[in-house]
């Protein structure tokens, strides 16, 4: 399975800021349907509003495993894009906050880099959906990056 | 609560997670000392192409929802607990082509709220693929809640 070369198109995606090439070569972040917008030099991570993604169905809500795997692949491309692609970074540990219920509507990420040492990476990560200021959670991870 | 009622509760709960469903997951063991979930591999959660490691997202939905669904082993009845943290160790990526399977028991209840431990395992629960602790907010029997409460006491899904 080698012969997709990953790492070269992280490379790429740095390069040209176009993420969806990258996404739809891993399945969970296709299945969820991940998007990434580059907002001039930002990221912005999307998740679109997904019949699959519901958890609680009587809300309904989407599941809080779904919104902490949206986060911590979020996380994983603002490393690539921070690195210029040079590594795939691979998780070490993951820590989530739920502040509010993560309604059935689309769901946003922005992400920052806290450390970026040379074998470990420390990401923060906050998910909205009405507005920025009104975070539907908040989560850290370390990712594992040389 | 009695042991012959936790594990039809569980199952109730788990099949009402329209994810859960999605992702194949079945009750393993459900007792008054922790519940074990089942995720079965499949293609589609797959992390990593070039060697089909399963994606830690996938072990977070499959911890959130064991650590989740622990909470009917200590309570007398269904309350909807929703998760306030969740923290997830990963000792070593899990065996590609293996069902993942997740343990969960409730450490300490409060009035308020519920603390879970619990690990992701594949062949051995001694050898992890994961640690996860979770603490879980108690709602008690809250008016928005109650078509859910009504599906798992029910089984009206």
């Amino acid at each position: 399975m080698s012969t997709l070369n990953l790492t070269a198109k992280a490379r790429e995606a740095a390069t040209s800021g176009d993420y969806s090439e990258l996404i739809s070569l891993v399945p969970y972040a296709k299945m969820i349907g991940i998007e990434c917008i580059k907002l001039g030099d930002e990221l912005v991570f999307r998740l679109p509003a997904q019949d699959g993604n519901i958890g609680n169905p009587t809300l309904p809500a989407i599941h809080g495993g779904v919104i902490a795997g949206f986060m911590e692949h979020a996380a994983q491309l603002h490393l690539i894009a921070a690195m210029g692609g040079q590594h795939l970074p691979k998780i070490i540990d993951f820590s989530i906050d739920y502040l509010r219920a993560g309604l059935y509507r689309d769901t946003y990420a922005q992400c920052q880099v806290w450390r970026q040492g040379r074998r470990v990476a420390n990401v923060a990560i906050n998910a909205w959906q009405t507005g920025q200021a009104e975070p539907i959670a908040t989560a850290r991870a370390h990712f594992k990056v040389d | 609560m009695s042991e012959t009622t936790i594990r039809p509760r569980a199952e109730r709960f788990l099949s009402v997670l329209k994810h859960c469903q999605n992702l194949g997951m079945t009750v393993e063991q459900a007792d008054s000392q922790g519940l074990i979930l089942r995720l079965p591999y499949s293609d589609s959660i797959v992390g990593d192409p070039e060697t089909g490691v399963v994606h830690g997202g996938a072990i977070t939905s499959l911890m959130d929802t064991t650590c989740g669904i622990s909470t009917v082993c200590v309570l007398p009845e269904f309350e909807i607990c929703p998760t306030l943290d969740l923290r997830i160790d990963y000792m070593h990526p899990a065996a590609p082509g293996k069902a993942i399977y997740g343990f969960a028991e409730c450490y300490r209840v409060t009035p308020n709220v519920i603390f879970t431990r619990g690990v992701a395992y594949q062949d051995d629960r001694d050898n992890p693929i994961a640690h996860v602790v979770g603490t879980f907010m108690r709602m008690g029997k809250v008016t928005q809640s109650e078509a859910l409460t009504k599906a798992v006491n029910e089984g009206r899904a």
